[in-house]
């Protein structure tokens, strides 16, 4: 295997991840720059999508699942918002804030009641198994390939929306001026609870073709989670643009760790500096370092560049 | 059909009380309940109940008392073990099993030992079914502390000796869970290779964070991109089946060597992908021919939709504890761990032995490969999918035999 | 702010408190009950010490478990390098050194952490805990990797007076002084100027800077300090479990003590030690029944954060004065006319949970059918009748409650109005 393939095989991993990573953090962000509240239990609705869809295709199969769980997630969104969220809004973004967190919690204990504490058996549909195509010796499973094409689409579709329709031009302007377009008599609360419905039905998208691609199991919007808040974070506030560059660039980097054999006393050993002395530190490789890198850079970009990579105003 | 008594109190209304008809002998099972790997132990607690209504209950059970064995979550952490092990204690519970994470075993045994030092009136005792690290029984070895399940460096040991005969073999990768197990793994890979097959060339060696990984598919391109023929791992529960999984999509080539392909999800996650590519050590798999296993199996498997009898050694365990309570005439921790010493329990593969010097269990072991099913060698399929396991080499209870460092503190 | 200390009430309730707490175990000395007071002294402190963060300053952290966590690895290292030559006193004193473990993380990280308050400081406190967390399996050295570091509590086998922490009884007597010495400190924090100046950046920070108080100095002294009072907490876990893993100091830990100090009440001092006895019961007491009991959790606390946004303690505290301007009177039997319905409304509740716990349960295997056992008497869930009756009672429930609750609300604003009135 070349090093040529190998790059491009892990590009194309990364890529994958970076676009479903976006598919999560694009309702997040919209939601997080116009309403001002960091929504816990956003990825909590990624989970709900995966479950529904599992449901729906043990009952009549994946692709009407693919259609009627994101909605269903959305319509429970709207439904948060509508019920739940704004009546927290009274007491504060500190209240609204503490409803986020404890509707993922409930969430989390809701799935548990519904379908146990155990991994779902939710599969990629027989028409999408196989081999979409192979590059030199690597097989690219078409599921992946499908996964890429959603993600492509709903992307393009976001845009054309956002960019073309009268709904999508005055979300643009709430994201950086909500004050003002509330002056200007637009009904800002119901502008909300459309966002939050169809931000949450987003990542009830990505968690339909997440879920099978990964495991379908009560932990797994934990684990998204945080990964989520990051990609906004660096993305930047009441940027959508910033939110897609985090995601591919959160995507690679998880991907291009794993494959450095790298350590940290090598990159010493670069310059100059042998690191014998601290043996446990210095034998860490990029690969073991993996986990943190995200939060690494969270951290470095909320002290360096409050901003985010393209963010329009500080939080 | 069975009842199921669901305890609940209800705001000062309803006081519902579960109803003891028949004295019992409980052993807290304290395995994830939730999270990553509940799948792991969720069935693993139905293996063991089974087993004891089977084998135990409806024949005669412990001096005419039912054995019962009691869930208890630990998340599969250690520390929660721990909390999990008070709680059990707490209930009057003196018996306890574990099985998935040696991390969590070793502080098991540290807390028995603790424990049973502190109240020697009240004393515990662990029966551990799965943890494999060898430290259990060599360094960190306890008189309260019996593992029924052949340790890793056992295992390792029959794998490399099969792997020694095959010439094919180049370039081994071996891939593995951060944790006590991951790294016993690795370490005696190496060295057992270096030993036996020197020409044998470690292309990699890598270790990911237990449970975390979701997405395989970067660790997969990594050990194509080593060239490796031959993948050698410990991981178990999904971090196996996803990391089979992702090697299947990406079309891997390369030959597994695992412990644990054997169950729990995994043949589901490989399909025809793992034939002929798979294979693992087991002391018992579907196709051995043993008939009363067989049988137990199938039932358990028709009783359990989804689930499927994976744990061979728990029969073995849970007919030892009984013979060993019978014999002792008494559920006295003590007397129990006195009575299982240095035990010969003749069972349908041979003979397990519970070795006095350090507690392990030895018994006869198989290798197998993941092979299409065609009703005659490979009798049964293995989790449904067409495709079961073919015992490729069988060990002899001695020929499993390692020596052990162990020096163990007597009461 | 000596006087106010110790005025003679304080000193009665502290007293009170005290004498509690050393005789609670001559009521029920049972592994159980033990456990769980130990459970509940040490998280008493950890939500103390969270809410000089959130009460007190106004900062809303998503990682203080790394201090705690801190404490309790700090704790566990020094009490294995003591090892044969320490003695009793030193045991005792072990958490401390987990406090100051802990202060000084929060003097290293603090100042990055502190620099804005608001949501920012909640998402830096969320990227650093969660930093420090994925970052702890690196350090095998430090966190003992998966398996955590383990310890003997029991250094000197012959002890002090009897006293050699073996049995889990004397570590309750130690968490009970701790808990005691803390709660001191962190109340008397409320009362120096110090505690008084981060209440004015909570409440107003561009006034406070105005006045000429630099708010990031007040944030980043009150949050090294709340670190070190939760190290302490930390310090006490590592002796009452003798083992110290990662998940010490992971999100799910800075979850809980943030659900556990706003279920008691930010707003007042006492309100984080109602909210850990509350949820130390749950999880160990209703957790040992039902599986729920993190679903009965997870909506008590939404329904605190709609409708009581002031915790139990702003409950008791509401109370307290209707009592004391003589208006309890007027409202209290209405508690009991709306709290019988809500009681019904309840019952009918839990019964649909756990029904649906029970049905949805694949414990059992196929073709076993599920019952739920009430007062004795088995009744079969593949029937509609008992889903019907928990249905009908709590509709039934609810229905009555809103009727009841019409009437209560008049009285209860009447109260309310007349209070204020006074007050006027």
């Amino acid at each position: 295997m070349s090093n040529l393939e190998f790059i491009l095989v892990t590009l194309l991993n990364g890529v994958t991840y970076g676009l479903l990573l976006f598919m999560l953090s694009s309702g997040l962000t919209l939601i997080f720059s116009m309403m001002g509240v960091l929504n816990f239990a956003h990825a909590s609705f990624y989970m709900l999508g995966a479950y529904f869809a599992y449901q729906i295709s043990t009952w009549v199969g994946f692709w009407p699942g693919l259609l009627v769980a994101p909605l269903l997630v959305g319509a429970i969104g709207a439904l948060v918002e509508r019920y739940g969220l704004r009546a927290a809004h009274r007491y504060g973004h500190v209240a609204e804030l503490l409803f986020t967190f404890g509707l993922a919690f409930f969430m989390e204990e809701i799935v548990h009641l519904i379908w146990g504490r155990n991994s779902v058996d939710y599969r990629i549909p027989d028409e999408l198994d196989g081999t979409l195509f192979t590059l030199f010796s690597t097989d690219f499973p078409i599921y992946k390939g499908f996964m890429m094409g959603i993600s492509v689409a709903m992307l393009v579709a976001l845009y054309v929306m956002l960019t073309r329709t009268r709904v999508g031009l005055i979300i643009q302007a709430a994201l950086t001026k909500p004050d003002m377009v509330e002056a200007l008599g637009h009904n800002v609360p119901r502008i909300f609870m459309l966002v939050f419905g169809g931000g949450s039905a987003l990542a009830g998208l990505a968690g339909v073709i997440g879920g099978n691609a990964f495991v379908t199991e009560p932990g797994m919007a934990a684990a998204v989670g945080s990964i989520v808040f990051v990609v906004v974070v660096v993305g930047g506030l009441g940027s959508l643009g910033g939110a897609f560059v985090a995601s591919i660039l959160l995507g690679c980097i998880q991907t291009f760790s794993i494959a450095m054999t790298v350590s940290l006393s090598d990159i010493f050993a670069l310059v100059g500096i042998s690191l014998d002395k601290t043996p446990s530190i210095s034998r860490l490789t990029i690969t073991q370092l993996a986990p943190i890198l995200p939060y690494l850079l969270m951290v470095a970009i909320l002290i360096f560049r409050p901003r985010g990579l393209m963010g329009a105003r500080e939080s | 059909m069975k009842k199921a008594a669901f305890r609940l109190t209800l705001a000062a209304s309803a006081v519902l009380v579960a109803s003891t008809a028949m004295a019992q002998v409980k052993i807290a099972y304290i395995d994830p309940l939730s999270g990553f790997f509940a799948n792991v132990g969720s069935g693993g607690l139905k293996g063991m109940n089974e087993a004891a209504e089977v084998l135990v209950n409806q024949k005669g059970g412990i001096m005419g008392q039912k054995l019962e064995f009691v869930g208890f979550d630990n998340k599969g952490s250690p520390q929660e073990s721990l909390i999990q092990l008070k709680a059990a204690t707490d209930q009057g519970i003196r018996f306890i099993t574990q099985g998935n994470g040696s991390g969590a075993a070793g502080a098991l045994i540290d807390a028995v030992n603790k424990w049973n030092a502190r109240n020697p009136d009240k004393t515990v005792l662990f029966f551990n079914y799965a943890a494999v690290d060898p430290d259990l029984t060599n360094g960190k070895c306890s008189f309260w502390h019996f593992r029924f399940d052949a340790n890793s460096d056992m295992k390792m040991e029959a794998i490399t000796n099969y792997m020694t005969d095959d010439k094919k073999i180049k370039k081994v990768f071996i891939i593995g869970q951060d944790y006590a197990h991951g790294h016993q793994v690795a370490k005696a890979t190496k060295a057992m290779l270096a030993k036996k097959r020197p020409d044998i060339k470690i292309v990699g060696d890598d270790l990911h964070p237990i449970g975390k990984v979701k997405d395989f598919a970067p660790y997969v391109a990594k050990i194509k991109a080593s060239g490796a023929d031959t993948v050698v791992t410990g991981n178990w529960g999904n971090d196996l089946s996803l990391l089979v999984k992702a090697a299947k999509d990406a079309g891997l080539k390369a030959k597994f060597y695992t412990y644990y392909a054997g169950g729990l999800g995994t043949p589901q996650a490989m399909g025809a992908a793992g034939e002929g590519k798979v294979l693992q050590l087991t002391e018992w798999h579907m196709n051995v021919p043993t008939k009363n296993t067989e049988k137990f199996a199938l039932d358990f498997n028709k009783k359990y939709p989804g689930v499927y009898f994976y744990y061979y050694r728990v029969n073995n365990m849970v007919e030892m504890i009984a013979k060993a309570m019978n014999t002792a005439k008494s559920t006295d921790p003590k007397a129990v761990a006195l009575a299982l010493e240095d035990m010969r329990f003749p069972n349908e593969t041979g003979e397990v032995w519970m070795r006095k010097s350090d507690h392990q269990a030895m018994q006869p072991l198989y290798i197998s490969i993941f092979t299409k099913a065609d009703g005659k060698t490979v009798k049964h399929d293995s989790e449904g999918t067409g495709y079961g396991w073919k015992t490729v080499a069988s060990i002899t209870q001695r020929d499993s035999q390692l020596p052990t460092t162990c020096i163990m503190e007597r009461p | 702010m000596i006087s106010t200390f110790f005025r003679r009430d304080r000193l009665l309730l502290w007293g009170g408190m005290l004498l509690v707490g050393i005789l609670l175990p001559r009521f029920s000395s049972s592994g159980l009950m033990i456990s769980l007071l130990c459970q509940i002294g040490i998280m008493m402190i950890f939500a103390l010490s969270y809410n000089v963060l959130l009460g007190q300053t106004g900062l809303l952290s998503f990682g203080h478990a790394i201090y705690y966590g801190a404490g309790a690895f700090a704790t566990m290292h020094l009490l294995n390098a003591i090892g044969k030559e320490g003695s009793v006193v030193h045991v005792a004193l072990l958490p401390l050194g987990g406090g100051v473990a802990a202060l000084l993380l929060g003097i290293l990280l603090g100042w990055v952490t502190t620099k804005k308050a608001g949501t920012t400081f909640a998402m830096i406190s969320l990227g650093i805990g969660e930093m420090v967390a994925a970052s702890s399996l690196m350090f095998p050295v430090v966190f003992g990797g998966e398996a955590g570091v383990s310890g003997n509590r029991v250094i000197d086998k012959i002890g002090l007076f009897g006293v050699t922490f073996g049995p889990q009884v004397q570590v309750y007597y130690l968490i009970v002084a701790w808990v005691f010495v803390a709660a001191m400190g962190m109340f008397a924090l409320t009362q120096t100027p110090l505690g008084r100046m981060a209440n004015a950046v909570r409440d107003n920070p561009e006034r406070a800077e105005f006045v000429g108080y630099n708010t990031q100095w007040v944030r980043y002294i009150m949050l090294v300090l709340s670190g070190f009072f939760a190290g302490i907490a930390g310090g006490l876990t590592a002796l009452t479990y003798e083992i110290v893993t990662a998940e010490t100091l992971n999100a799910y830990t800075s979850g809980a003590v943030l659900l556990m100090t706003f279920v008691g009440g930010i707003g007042f001092f006492y309100g984080p030690m109602i909210g850990a006895i509350l949820i130390v019961i749950m999880q160990i007491l209703v957790g040992g029944i039902t599986h729920a009991w993190q679903l009965y959790f997870g909506l008590l606390f939404l329904f605190m954060v709609l409708r009581a946004p002031g915790g139990f303690a702003s409950l008791i505290a509401i109370q307290r004065r209707l009592y004391a301007a003589g208006l309890f009177g007027r409202v209290a039997p209405w508690y009991l006319v709306s709290g019988i319905p809500g009681a019904l409304m309840l019952v009918g509740l839990i019964g649909l949970i756990e029904m649906t716990y029970a049905a949805l349960s694949d414990e059992e295997g196929e073709g076993a059918i599920a019952t739920i056992k009430l007062l004795g008497e088995d009744y079969a869930l593949n029937t509609f009748g008992p889903w019907l009756a928990a249905a009908a009672v709590t509709l039934a429930g609810y229905a009555l409650l809103q009727l009841a609750n019409r009437r209560l609300f008049r009285e209860w604003n009447g109260a309310l109005a007349t209070l204020q009135g006074d007050n006027d």
